[in-house]
């Protein structure tokens, strides 16, 4: 498959000035990754491990201190405004819609700027509109939208030009349960429906198990790790875990399918049971019901944070 | 959002000083964390400084070489003095204050066990007071180097004038106060800063000294408080004014200084009153 | 591109105008401050008799063909000068994921109608201006004039250009551009005659603020020049324009590459 994006050696360092002092930073050091068209992959790392300033480097924001990046087969300094056609960000944190407009304007406005055909451009944004179910905010203004519609319209907003390429940095952040599983759907109905690559950076576990085929993982601006997450849960040990609350105390749950005890608490009450995720979850729950009666249960998502400081703690 | 002023704990008298002594001292240290901002300010000052000079040493010269009392040295001395006190005097009308009045922020103000009148002026004085150091005495430096200014041969006049100076310092921050708590009860103060801008500049002495204005704008202007935030320091540290009459205009200064201080209080009760009852 | 900036604009427009009230009181705030600026003009040209060789009646040309070109320039350009807050909030990195260039979005990004209150200050005087100075009107005058008006707006917006392109470097020293923006507009409305040397240099060349006002004037009025500045400079302002703007872009490709850190 051909690359969409590719990195070679990428190297950013920026200055900073403490006082009189000057230091020199490197935020992304010697980075060299590829990313195949179609594929859907994973950015993670801790804050300021360098994903920001590499994202900044792919779509030509940033021009690299040393090394090269090519992004959909363009040099993303020199070619930028050609790019940008082929391209879709969305910086959760910075908008690009019109904070006084209604929404539907803000389309409208960014249509003429990629230079769409109205027609094209209105059905493109019906689409959208449909599948993000932005219909009851469209006339709404922007700064009156609530954080989880202002992502939807975000995300529409950057697909509005069908870039092969769409990135994501810390789109979930701050969001409701509901509204990140609305919004998850979304990609993943998008990306089956056109094919768009995805590069997603994100703090969020969730995110990466529902989206993502392949995870990246940076530390202080050098690839750490490049697989798939099981291989990735393979590696550092984080996996999901079953956490199942009994009427009774009972003895430990040890060798039920598919699981492995982690521990017992209250006499047998609580048992924390690993997921290795070779049967499915209701085979588990089946199998724990012929030992004890089941009052609750829970599942405890690995902590994306824990996951990255233990590649950090591994790759050290 | 319901504030309720007797369910705020009262500090203690002692303690209370120190909060506002060191809410003095916070403003100026927010100061000193930008120099590039000082130094900017500076280079922005020094440039309005020569052009102003250019200008008004023309008049003084169409004049015959004094005009209103004025000669090129007390010219120049107008001049770099007020372009100095730009850092410290507050003449844009707009303060941090302003902001919070206009967000809603200030709500959590009323919750805090001081007089929001003071927490609020008091960093902004600091600021002010600190930028006389890095802003206002260079200005001054560069008015005796390039150009050259006439100051008194007597003690007097300095010691008054720091008085005068840090009086005009003062009341320009508690009427710039006064600008934004009216944002209590208007949607938008712009236009209020706007006219304090206008006025206030015009009057204070921004471009052209009080004193060369008709007689009928200057009873005007005397029936503001501008002339006493920069323009009346200037007279009394030159020296233009002396003995009584500098005594007067440091009169003049208490009296709005009281005014103001007097008018913001009743303000922010007021605006305080509107917060509890309207919920911001 | 053309229709994006109708949208964006109307749209501002529609956002300013929204808050009835303080729109109105804005656009008095910038009157009086045009109108305080022309009583300065006033109380000093009436104080003595001329300045620099200008009377009242000649200086309101001088104050009206820069108040009025610099307020124009305001409206369209004037928001650029806030560099610095578009890079804070991130709105300048957006910018960077459009198919147009950065300097054209940012441009066309705001628009500042309350300024047109300032504008009207200016253009008054200058209307004044031309009642009361006794010119001899003819194709050469009015070409001269709208040359001097079209440069002058030029000129003007350049100078914002350049401020922006220089807030890069000053993120936390943006007045510093102050320096030559308000100070360039203070400088347009004096009679370059009163000059000492180096505001010549600063003002006179490197930014060409007498060749907004004073040189036309100069040549409209028939008025000698200042020294280094003759009258028949007036007819260059569209050289001072494309100098300024030589400079504004030289600045903006300076301050773009220094952002995205390619050196400089």
């Amino acid at each position: 498959m051909s690359s969409i994006i590719e990195t070679r050696d990428l190297t950013r360092e920026f200055t900073v000035r403490d006082r009189l002092r000057r230091r020199t930073v490197t935020a992304v050091d010697g980075l060299s990754l590829r990313v195949a068209a179609g594929e859907s992959v994973g950015y993670i790392g801790a804050n300021g491990a360098g994903k920001s300033t590499t994202i900044k480097m792919i779509v030509g924001i940033l021009v690299p201190t040393s090394g090269e990046a090519t992004t959909c087969g363009l040099r993303p300094v020199r070619d930028r405004r050609v790019l940008a056609r082929r391209v879709g960000v969305v910086f959760g944190q910075r908008s690009q819609l019109w904070w006084d407009l209604p929404v539907r304007e803000s389309f409208e406005i960014l249509a003429a700027i990629h230079a769409l055909r109205p027609a094209e451009a209105r059905a493109r944004a019906a689409e959208l509109a449909e599948t993000l179910e932005l219909g009851e905010f469209l006339a709404t203004p922007v700064r009156q939208l609530s954080l989880g519609q202002r992502m939807r319209a975000e995300i529409a907003a950057a697909l509005l030009h069908r870039p092969e390429l769409l990135i994501l940095d810390e789109p979930t952040i701050g969001l409701d349960v509901l509204s990140k599983q609305r919004l998850r759907e979304f990609l993943i109905a998008e990306r089956r429906e056109h094919g768009t690559t995805l590069l997603l950076t994100t703090h969020d576990m969730g995110d990466i198990e529902r989206l993502c085929d392949r995870v990246l993982v940076v530390d202080r601006g050098r690839l750490a790790y490049d697989g798939t997450l099981d291989g990735l849960a393979a590696t550092v040990g984080a996996r999901r875990v079953l956490v199942v609350d009994l009427v009774e105390p009972t003895a430990d749950l040890v060798g039920l399918p598919g699981t492995e005890h982690l521990r017992s608490k209250v006499g047998g009450l609580r048992q924390h049971l690993v997921l290795d995720g070779s049967t499915t979850l209701a085979a588990v729950l089946a199998a724990v019901a012929e030992h004890a009666e089941l009052r609750d249960l829970s599942i405890e998502e690995p902590d994306i944070e824990d996951v990255v400081r233990r590649i950090y703690a591994a790759s050290r | 959002m319901l504030v309720r002023a007797t369910g705020v704990p009262r500090l203690r008298g002692d303690l209370r000083l120190r909060a506002y002594w060191l809410l003095l001292v916070a403003g100026m240290r927010t100061q000193s964390a930008y120099p590039l901002a000082t130094f900017a300010g500076l280079v922005a000052n020094a440039t309005f400084g020569l052009l102003k000079t250019a200008i008004l040493f023309a008049v003084v010269e169409a004049a015959g070489g004094g005009i209103a009392g004025y000669t090129a040295g007390t010219m120049s001395a107008y001049i770099w003095l007020s372009q100095g006190l730009l850092g410290s005097v507050n003449l844009y009308g707009r303060s941090d204050m302003t902001e919070r009045v206009r967000t809603g922020d200030v709500a959590t103000d009323f919750l805090r066990p001081v007089n929001v009148q003071a927490a609020n002026i008091l960093p902004a004085i600091g600021k002010g007071l600190f930028a006389f150091v890095p802003r206002g005495l260079p200005s001054i430096v560069i008015g005796v180097l390039v150009v050259g200014m006439t100051m008194p041969a007597t003690p007097g006049p300095y010691v008054l004038g720091t008085v005068s100076m840090v009086l005009g310092i003062v009341l320009s921050h508690s009427v710039v106060y006064l600008v934004a708590v009216s944002g209590f009860w208007l949607v938008e103060t712009r236009g209020f800063v706007g006219l304090y801008m206008a006025v206030g500049g015009l009057f204070a002495g921004l471009f052209t000294p009080f004193h060369l204005f008709p007689d009928w704008l200057q009873v005007i202007g005397r029936a503001t408080p501008f002339p006493s935030m920069m323009m009346f320091p200037i007279d009394v540290l030159t020296a233009r004014v002396t003995g009584f009459a500098a005594l007067q205009v440091v009169g003049v200064q208490l009296a709005w200084l009281a005014g103001a201080l007097a008018v913001g209080h009743l303000m922010t009760r007021a605006g305080q009153r509107k917060l509890e009852v309207q919920g911001g | 591109m053309v229709s994006a900036y109708r949208a964006v604009l109307a749209s501002r427009v529609r956002a300013q105008r929204s808050y009835r009230t303080s729109f109105a009181l804005d656009l008095v705030g910038a009157f009086l401050m045009g109108l305080a600026e022309l009583a300065e003009v006033y109380i000093l040209y009436t104080a003595v008799q001329g300045i620099g060789g200008f009377t009242f009646a000649q200086i309101l040309l001088v104050f009206g063909l820069a108040d009025l070109t610099f307020s124009l320039a305001d409206i369209v350009f004037g928001h650029v000068d806030n560099l610095p807050e578009y890079v804070r909030t991130g709105k300048l990195d957006v910018y960077f994921l459009r198919p147009q260039p950065v300097l054209a979005q940012l441009v066309t990004s705001d628009i500042s109608l309350r300024r047109l209150a300032r504008a009207g200050v200016g253009a008054g005087a200058l209307t004044v201006g031309l009642v009361l100075n006794d010119i001899a009107w003819g194709p050469a005058t009015v070409a001269l004039l709208a040359l001097a008006l079209v440069s002058g707006v030029a000129t003007f917006s350049a100078l914002f250009v350049t401020a922006a392109g220089l807030q890069f470097f000053l993120v936390n020293g943006a007045e510093m551009t102050n320096a030559f923006v308000y100070g360039g507009r203070y400088a347009a409305t004096q009679p370059a005659s009163v000059w000492p040397r180096a505001v010549t240099v600063v003002f006179g060349f490197v930014f060409p603020m007498a060749f907004t006002a004073y040189l036309p004037v100069t040549a409209l009025l028939g008025l000698p020049g200042a020294p280094w500045l003759p009258s028949w400079l007036g007819w260059c302002a569209p050289l001072a324009a494309l100098w300024s703007w030589a400079l504004a872009l030289a600045c903006w490709r300076w301050g773009i590459r220094h952002y995205r850190g390619a050196g400089g």
